[in-house]
């Protein structure tokens, strides 16, 4: 049952994934990823991390897509490029892609310790928020204050670096 | 139950796909959007290894990689905004005044 779930929910993000490369227009590619971003978050809950997946839904698709459709229909990009793949290091791009695949599906099928019971994932019940926020708010205090700091540093340089300059 | 080998495929999938799109498309806003889907496939590993290993910290990880992938689209989009205002274009190749 739930193998059924993970092939449906990966398989529709994958899909979803390469549609935002493929396609031509950006408002596409960013509600394509934006269907694989719902993907994603279920696929959080199946791995019984009920915060993660909230926060996935509200943090990417409320703010993130949100902003890349708001800068989209601000920026004319009506007039698409008649070429949407770079021209000039194809060769070198595709090489490199198809390098980094044969490597990690490589390591993926050598590495058999993956499958080992040591390895096996933990079914049952969903983790508990409570205990994910004592960890948070006490081992990663510091880090946490970091976070916020980079965020304020981000908005404020986001306002100067979009600001008109009064003439 | 499913196995763990398969979100690390899934996530060395969407991994590939994000870097195909870094790597070969012209459109700003769609290598933009890619490098999230590369940041998102990566969170699908941490917290694959912490559901695994039991450990919290996975998550608490992507909780932080949530944030600073928050902070730097916003930087992303601000720069991209006053780059169109200064050269009207979208396209990756165009932009060349620093020569690259």
């Amino acid at each position: 049952m739930e193998q059924a779930f993970f092939l449906l929910l990966a398989v529709v993000a994958i899909v979803s994934g390469l549609t935002v490369v493929v396609t031509r227009s950006p408002i596409h590619s960013a509600l394509a990823l934006m269907v694989c971003f719902v993907q994603v978050a279920a696929i959080f809950l199946l791995l019984r991390a009920p915060l993660l997946a909230v926060i996935q839904i509200f943090v990417y698709v409320g703010a993130i897509i949100i902003l890349f459709l708001f800068v989209i229909m601000m920026l004319d990009v009506r007039k698409e490029s008649r070429t949407p793949f770079l021209k000039k290091w194809i060769v070198m791009a595709v090489t490199i892609v198809a390098l980094l695949t044969g490597e990690m599906f490589t390591l993926l099928l050598i590495g058999g310790q993956w499958q080992s019971p040591s390895y096996m994932l933990r079914g049952g019940e969903m983790s508990s928020v409570k205990d994910l926020s004592i960890t948070l708010f006490t081992d990663f205090l510091f880090p946490f204050e970091v976070a916020s700091v980079i965020l304020l540093v981000a908005l404020v340089g986001a306002i100067i670096l979009t600001r008109q300059e009064a003439e | 139950m499913v196995p763990l080998s398969w979100y690390l495929a899934l996530g060395a999938a969407l991994f590939i796909i994000g870097t195909a799109g870094v790597l070969l498309r012209r459109n700003v806003l769609i290598v933009l959007l890619s490098l999230e889907l590369m940041l998102n496939s990566v969170n699908i590993n941490l917290v694959a290894f912490s559901n695994s290993l039991g450990d919290f910290r996975g998550q608490i990880i992507a909780i932080f990689v949530i944030a600073i992938t928050a902070a730097e689209i916003a930087i992303a989009l601000g720069i991209l905004v006053a780059l169109v205002r200064n050269k009207p274009t979208l396209e990756v190749d165009e932009v060349t005044i620093l020569k690259g």
